[in-house]
C-alpha cells in the first residue's frame, strides 16, 4: 500500500510524524513538570513553569536577553555534538551511552593540552577529538572482538574516564580551589576564536565559532549517513551484521569506526564547551557530567535526525537553563532535569505512537474506500 | 582489616541484591539499565520512612517498615519500565537511561521540596538518619553487623530456589529464552515479564536503601547512587546470570569497592602512593577486563531486549 499517494499522505510522512511525536512528548513532559510544581507549591507553579520555558526572555531588556540567549547557545553547541554522537551510533545499531565518558575524555584532553602544554586552540580541539575517539574505539573494539555489550563497556568507561580525567586535571588546577585554571588567565590562545560573533550577543564573551560549527557538523553527519557509500555500509552493518559481512563489508572494522566517530563527535562537543572558557573542570567531581546523557535525550527527541537534533538540543538546553530562573525559595533548579528526563522517557513511546498513527490512517482510508464503493464510484 | 571485611560485606550485599534484581528482569527478557534509578527511588522511599519514623522506634519495626518502603518505592518505579517495555514495546535501553536520569532528578526535587517545606532556609537535597540507622546495626565485638547482610543472603537463597526449583522461575526463564515457545504452551509472556521487572524493582529498591545506609548517616540525593546500579549490572554479567556466581562476583567487586574506602588503613597500600582515584576506578577497570575475556561465551538470555510481539514468527 503506497500511503504517500493517498489523501492524508502528508500525515504518513515519517519525519512529520517524528516532529508531531516530539511535540507531543514535549507538551506532556511540560505538563507533568507543571503538575509536579503544583504538588510542591500550588501558588507559584504557573510562574515557575513559564520561567522554565521563557529562559532568557526573563530579562526585560533586549540586551540582557540577547546576552543570555548567547549563553544558552554556548551550552547548546556541545549538546548538539553529544546528541549527534548518540544518534550516529544508534543509526549503526549501537547504543552509545558512553557519549558522557567520551565527552569527559575530550574535556580532559583539551584542558590538559591548553593548560598543561599551553597549546593553541586548534591543537586542543584535535587532542579532544582524538582522546574521545580512542575511548569510543575501546568500546567498539570490545564489541567487535570480545562480544562485550557496548552499553556495559561504555558505562564502565564513563566512570574510568571520569576518575582518570579528575586525576590528570588535578595537575593543572588552581592551587586554592578544586577547579582547573581559567583559560583566560592560564592560556588565552586556547580559547576558541570568536570572529565577531560575540558582538551579536551583547558582547557575550563565551560566544565563539563553536555555535555555527556545531550546525555545520550536524549537516556533515547527515550527509555522511544519508549520501555516502560509507554511511550506507555503516547502516547496513547496524541492520544485519551477518548480511553485511556476506556482502563483503568489513563489519568489525565498521563497528570500531562507528564508535570512534561517535566518540570523536562527543569529544568535539567537550572542546566546544570547555574551550569557550565558560566553565572550569572541577577535579573533585563525583558524577559524570550530564551533557552526554542529555545527548541521548536530544537525539531521540530530534527523531534521530541530525537536523532534528540541532533543534531538540537547543530546546533541551533552553529548558535546562530556564530552570535557573524558577523562584528558588519555592522550587529547585532540578525541576528542568526532571522535565527533560520525563521527555526522554516519553520518547520511548515514539515508535508505538507512529504505529498507532499509521493504524488510524489505515482505518480512515479503509472507511473511505468502503464509502466510495457504496457510492458505486470505485 | 575488620573494617575492610565489614565494608566488603555491606557493599557486596548491595551489589548482590541489585544484581539479583537485574538477573530476574533479564531472565524474563527485559534489559534493566534503569537499576540505578530504581536504587535511587528505593533509597528515597526508605530514607523518607526513616525520617518519618524518627529515632525512637523499636528496631524490629524500623527494619521491617524501612525495607517495605524501599521495596514498594522500587516496585512502583519499576512499573515505568514494565509498562513502556512490555506493553508499548519501547527501546529498553532508552527507557532505562531515562529512568536513571528521572530517578535522580525526581528524588532531588522531592527531597528539596520536603526540606524547604519544613524549613524555608534549607535548600539541601540531603536526608539525615543518624539515630535511625542504629536500628540496622548490631555490634559483634568490633565488627558492625548490618541486618541487611542477612537480608542479602536470604535474597540469594530465595532467588536460587525461585529461579531453578519452582514452576514460576522456570517459566520466567523460558520467557527470556524463547517467548514464542513459552506462549505456545500457555504461559503468559506479558505477565511473566511484568513479574520479572517488578522483582527487579523490589530488589533494586532494597539495594538502594542498603547502599545509602552503608557507612554514612546522611545522603545527598543529588548524587544519585554513584554508578552502583551499573556496577551491579557488571556483576550480573560477570556472574553469567546465575545467582551463585553473581554472589561470588558481588563479593569480589565489593572488595574492590571497599578498598577505595579504607585503603588508607593499610600501610602496604599507602606505601604504593597511588592516588585515591585509582581505587575508585578499580572495580570498573576489572569488570571491563573480565567482561572482555568472558563475554565470548556469554550465557545471556537469548530473547532479552527484544519486545515480545504475539504476532511475530
Amino acid at each position: 500500500m503506497n500511503g504517500q499517494k493517498k489523501k492524508g499522505g502528508l500525515l504518513r510522512n515519517s519525519s512529520l510524524q517524528s516532529l508531531i511525536a516530539a511535540l507531543v512528548c514535549i507538551v506532556i513532559g511540560l505538563l507533568i513538570g507543571y503538575i509536579a510544581l503544583l504538588i510542591i507549591n500550588p501558588a507559584g507553579a504557573g510562574k515557575a513553569i513559564v520561567a522554565v520555558m521563557k529562559n532568557f526572555l526573563y530579562y526585560p531588556s533586549p540586551m540582557a536577553a540577547m546576552m543570555y540567549f548567547g549563553s544558552t547557545l554556548v551550552k547548546a553547541a556541545p549538546l548538539v555534538l553529544c546528541s549527534l554522537s548518540v544518534l550516529f551510533a544508534y543509526k549503526v545499531g549501537l547504543f552509545n551511552i558512553g557519549a558522557a565518558g567520551q565527552y569527559v575524555a575530550g574535556a580532559g584532553a583539551c584542558l590538559y593540552f591548553a593548560l598543561g602544554f599551553k597549546m593553541p586552540w586548534y591543537v586542543c580541539v584535535l587532542a579532544a577529538v582524538v582522546a574521545a575517539a580512542l575511548v569510543g574505539g575501546i568500546s567498539g573494539f570490545l564489541k567487535a572482538y570480545c562480544n562485550v555489550n557496548e552499553v556495559i563497556s561504555c558505562i564502565m568507561l564513563n566512570w574510568i574516564g571520569l576518575y582518570t580525567v579528575n586525576m590528570i586535571l588535578t595537575g593543572v588546577k588552581e592551587p586554592a580551589s578544586p577547579y582547573t585554571v581559567q583559560l583566560t588567565s592560564g592560556n588565552p590562545s586556547a580559547l576558541l576564536p570568536k570572529m565577531g560573533l560575540n558582538t551579536l550577543f551583547s558582547n557575550n564573551q563565551y560566544v565563539t565559532i563553536a555555535i555555527p560549527l556545531s550546525v555545520v557538523v550536524a549537516v556533515l553527519v547527515w550527509i555522511l549517513l544519508e549520501k555516502t557509500k560509507f554511511g550506507y555500509e555503516l547502516k547496513a552493518t547496524g541492520l544485519n551484521k551477518q548480511a553485511a559481512k556476506y556482502c563483503g563489508m568489513r563489519e568489525k572494522r565498521n563497528i570500531i569506526l562507528t564508535m570512534m566517530i561517535s566518540g570523536a563527535l562527543a569529544g568535539l562537543g567537550a572542546a566546544f564547551f570547555y574551550l569557550s572558557g565558560m566553565e572550569q573542570w572541577m577535579c573533585t567531581q563525583t558524577s559524570v557530567p550530564a551533557m552526554g546523557f542529555n545527548g541521548i535525550a536530544a537525539a531521540f527527541l530530534g527523531g534521530l535526525n541530525p537536523i532534528g537534533a540541532v533543534f531538540s538540543s537547543y530546546f533541551i538546553q533552553h529548558i535546562t537553563n530556564g530552570g535557573a530562573y524558577v523562584d528558588k525559595t519555592l522550587y529547585c533548579a532540578q525541576i528542568s532535569d526532571f522535565i527533560s528526563a520525563v521527555i526522554i522517557y516519553l520518547c520511548g513511546f515514539v515508535f508505538f505512537f507512529k504505529i498507532f498513527m499509521n493504524r488510524m490512517l489505515d482505518r480512515r482510508d479503509e472507511r473511505r474506500v468502503k464509502g466510495s464503493q457504496k457510492g458505486g464510484e470505485a | 582489616m575488620l573494617l575492610l571485611i565489614q565494608y566488603t560485606l555491606i557493599f557486596a550485599s548491595v551489589l548482590l541484591l541489585v544484581a539479583l534484581g537485574g538477573c530476574f528482569s533479564e531472565h524474563s527478557g527485559v534489559i534493566n539499565i534503569g537499576l540505578e534509578g530504581i536504587m535511587v527511588i528505593g533509597a528515597l522511599g526508605g530514607a523518607l520512612m526513616m525520617k518519618f519514623l524518627g529515632g525512637g522506634t523499636s528496631p524490629v519495626v524500623m527494619i521491617l517498615l524501612v525495607i517495605l518502603a524501599s521495596i514498594a518505592a522500587g516496585m512502583v518505579y519499576s512499573l515505568l519500565l514494565a509498562v513502556a517495555a512490555i506493553n508499548f514495546k519501547a527501546d529498553q535501553t532508552l527507557v532505562g537511561t531515562a529512568m536513571n536520569l528521572l530517578g535522580t532528578a525526581a528524588a532531588t526535587v522531592m527531597v528539596r521540596a520536603i526540606n524547604s517545606a519544613e524549613d524555608a532556609s534549607n535548600v539541601s537535597s540531603s536526608i539525615q538518619y543518624i539515630d535511625q540507622k542504629k536500628a540496622f546495626l548490631v555490634n559483634i565485638g568490633r565488627f558492625e553487623f548490618n541486618w541487611f547482610m542477612l537480608v542479602a543472603v536470604i535474597a540469594l537463597a530465595a532467588s536460587y530456589v525461585v529461579l531453578y526449583k519452582t514452576r514460576f522461575g522456570l517459566r520466567l526463564q523460558a520467557c527470556g529464552e524463547h517467548p514464542q515457545a513459552a506462549d505456545s504452551v500457555g504461559i503468559s509472556v506479558y505477565k511473566m515479564r511484568y513479574a520479572g521487572v517488578l522483582i527487579s524493582g523490589m530488589l533494586g529498591g532494597l539495594g538502594g536503601i542498603v547502599y545509602i545506609t552503608a557507612g554514612v548517616s546522611e545522603w545527598k540525593f543529588e548524587n544519585g547512587v554513584a554508578g552502583f546500579g551499573f556496577l551491579a549490572l557488571a556483576v550480573m554479567i560477570f556472574g553469567q546470570w546465575k545467582p551463585m556466581r553473581i554472589a561470588l562476583a558481588a563479593l569480589l567487586f565489593g572488595l574492590f569497592r571497599a578498598l577505595s574506602n579504607v585503603y588508607t588503613g593499610f600501610d602496604v597500600l599507602v606505601a604504593l602512593k597511588l592516588p585515591g582515584s585509582i581505587y575508585n576506578m578499580l572495580p570498573y577497570i576489572i569488570s571491563l577486563i573480565v567482561l572482555a575475556f568472558t563475554s565470548g561465551k556469554s550465557r545471556a538470555p537469548k530473547a532479552e531486549g527484544i519486545p515480545y510481539d504475539k504476532g511475530q514468527r
